[in-house]
């Protein structure tokens, strides 16, 4: 176990922090901050795209940035399966380093534990992350105002379709790579520039259509998007089709919607275009002050219909 | 996305659209009968561009609806069985059976097992030769040929491993007990394409001169589905009913030969009970005599009638097209794709899913 982690996991991580071998991360921190946590489990462990280790960093990373946050420090926890190949770990651990450096993140404090073969499925990762708010104004979906525009920051479904694609051997003519991607960059561009963000949220379980309705539950407010607007990708399209998924539900770990004034509407699309991974951003939707919590998407042939939630998860359809 | 999009086109929907309003001179109800017609129907709201004469009502075509009752609990019993591994296709899994659905056994330990083909049950029964390996081979003509490969295959390779708790169902009986019924209301047909992707349309031709129905084999894009509608108006009005393909994309009058051959080889057509609806003679298939090793029924025991549930759900008459599902009392209140009372509710192919998912709860029709 010692070598465990003296051989792979921490110097991979390269941290002061983690060299002091002390109990706990002693940091200095002051202003408000914004502190989040998930678990990551998924199978494959690697994927096109990236990984579980790309996952736990970027996933913690977004939830952080949502905040109106800068990322600032995690905490990485390891539960491993014994049996798992080193090789692989390293592949993890190393994917964790780099999309540390791409967000700008350190790793500072960690646990690794190794459990029976079979109680557990290769490796689970927590992270826990802390960030320091940037935003004035509070940003949450209590925010949103109606008359807002939505923003998407790019094409939906990949990673969902990415991970499915691999974990079930559909050997589709093209690879969908997951889109995950850190996106503190690119919120903390929108919230720099006095854009009038009233809320963010990053689109994983549950896709688009779980994210919005949540929103405007909680806003108590109705959205109207254009389902023209919402760009799906060729392949994804194709995959959802073939197995009976909706884009809308299917998870991303890249993508966000912002609701914002819709006075800052045009120079927010300019903004995070100049960012690779909101390349694509648009328009997509409107908040109104129509019956609490309905979320409609006006279609290909001009009719609205009703978006819901993802009820557990998304079952492929028998024929 | 190409040979989508297309189909799709919304001026080119709108002109149809516009044909059919320009057609129709009298009332018409019109039944689509596979579910996956239902979903597109409701999610482009396509009837909602129709004219106020022409009534779409939905069929039985959901697989995983008309599935009985009694299988859904052989199949959770099965699970049960500390050396089976399950093999089903996804939205089986959500089901209710009397007391509970497959998704709950695999909670409670079951070794439950989504595949996306039969054949995948059959590579787990290969890899795993001292686990018994049970294929749930529901659906209509559409899953059949795939499922009959999977007991023609372990057949041909002697896996002894593997079995099927078949509970299969046929598309021309069920259209023949509706037009048969009373009070049927319908008027003509929009057939399932993918079914008859599968069985051609020869079979159809018989029950549009006996019952004096137009059917047109349909596709599944709205354009598909708008076209489907047109012709069959114009069948009616001109007093005509013959069988007609929309879907030539796809479908062919004598289907796929190879297909039907595997199907004859492994199943037999036996009388089936539907859910919601009820014993229908010659409407299923069960595995033919020699490949009974193959069924399920025989290594777990046959499989016992049960009493369909009872109470305010009216899913049988949403499947027979009798009623839509916002003429239910529990729609949406005390019915919901997470909580059903009946099976129409649980697929989402299932008419009344299709509803919650796409239109309000409380108008039952879009804004």
């Amino acid at each position: 176990m010692a070598r465990l982690l003296d051989a792979v996991i921490r110097p991979a991580f390269a941290d002061p922090e983690l060299e002091r071998r002390h109990d706990g991360a002693q940091l200095d921190i002051s202003g408000p901050i914004a502190f989040t946590t998930d678990s990551y489990v998924v199978r494959p462990l690697v994927f096109p795209g990236g990984d579980i280790g790309t996952l736990a960093v970027n996933g913690t990373v977004n939830d952080l940035a949502m905040c109106g946050a800068r990322p600032l420090y995690l905490s990485v926890s390891f539960i491993l399966e014994e049996g798992l190949s080193i090789g692989l770990l390293r592949r993890v651990v190393t994917s964790m380093r780099t999309a540390a450096a791409n967000a700008g993140v350190r790793m500072v404090t960690g646990d690794t534990k190794v459990v029976d073969r079979g109680k557990a499925d290769g490796i689970f990762i927590n992270t826990a992350g802390i960030g320091h708010i940037l935003s004035p104004a509070p940003i949450g979906p209590a925010c949103v105002r109606a008359g807002d525009v939505v923003i998407l920051s790019g094409d939906i479904g990949r990673h969902g379709v990415a991970v499915m694609a691999a974990r079930e051997g559909f050997g589709f003519e093209t690879v969908v790579e997951s889109d995950c991607a850190p996106l503190a960059g690119v919120v903390l561009d929108l919230i720099e520039s006095d854009i009038a963000v009233h809320c963010l949220r990053d689109l994983t379980r549950g896709g688009l259509a779980s994210a919005m309705v949540e929103i405007a539950e909680t806003a108590g407010l109705s959205i109207a998007l254009d389902e023209t607007a919402i760009p799906v990708r060729e392949d994804v399209s194709a995959a959802c089709e073939l197995l009976g998924l909706d884009p809308f539900h299917v998870a991303n770990e890249g993508r966000f919607i912002a609701c914002i004034a819709s006075k800052d509407a045009s120079r927010a699309i300019d903004i995070l275009r100049q960012h690779e991974v909101a390349g694509a951003a648009a328009v997509i939707g409107k908040v109104g002050d129509g019956p609490a919590g309905q979320v409609s998407c006006r279609g290909a042939l001009g009719i609205s219909r009703v978006i819901d939630m993802l009820n557990g998860e998304q079952l492929p359809r028998i024929c | 996305m190409k040979f989508r999009d297309e189909y799709r086109d919304p001026t080119a929907a709108r002109h149809l659209a516009a044909a059919i309003a320009g057609t129709v001179t009298k009332p018409w109800t019109l039944m689509e009968v596979c579910g996956g017609q239902t979903h597109a129907i409701v999610r482009f709201g396509i009837d909602e561009l129709l004219p106020k004469m022409v009534t779409l009502v939905h069929g039985p075509g959901c697989p995983v609806c008309v599935t009985p009752l009694e299988y859904i609990d052989k199949a959770i019993e099965i699970a049960g069985h500390s050396e089976v591994i399950l093999c089903s296709y996804g939205d089986m899994l959500r089901v209710p059976g009397s007391s509970g659905d497959l998704l709950s056994a695999k909670a409670l330990g079951g070794d439950i097992r989504i595949v996306y083909s039969p054949l995948d049950a059959l590579v787990i029964a290969r890899a795993q030769p001292s686990r018994e390996v049970v294929f749930f081979a529901v659906g209509f003509e559409t899953t059949a040929p795939a499922n009959a490969m999977a007991a023609y295959h372990a057949k041909r390779e002697g896996i002894t491993n593997f079995s099927m708790l078949v509970s299969h169902v046929l598309v021309p009986p069920a259209m023949r007990s509706i037009l048969a019924s009373p009070d049927n209301r319908i008027h003509g047909f929009l057939a399932a394409g993918h079914v008859c992707t599968i069985m051609g349309y020869e079979e159809y031709e018989p029950i549009a001169v006996q019952y004096r129905v137009p059917i047109v084999v349909t596709g599944f894009e709205p354009l598909d589905i708008l076209e489907g509608i047109y012709l069959c108006v114009l069948q009616l009005e001109a007093g005509r009913a013959i069988v007609e393909n929309q879907y030539s994309r796809s479908v062919r009058r004598d289907g796929n030969r190879q297909a039907k051959a595997v199907m004859r080889e492994v199943f037999r057509v036996i009388p089936r009970r539907w859910r919601g609806i009820g014993d229908i003679a010659e409407s299923g298939l069960g595995l033919a005599e020699a490949y009974a090793d193959f069924d399920a029924e025989r290594r777990f025991g046959p499989v016992r009638t049960a009493v369909d549930e009872q109470g305010v759900c009216i899913s049988g008459n949403v499947l027979r097209g009798r009623s839509k599902p916002t003429d239910c009392p529990a729609f949406g209140t005390r019915c919901t794709p997470e909580q059903p009372l009946g099976v129409t509710m649980v697929s989402s192919e299932g008419t009344c899913a299709a509803y919650y998912r796409y239109r309000s709860a409380n108008a039952g029709s879009g804004n």
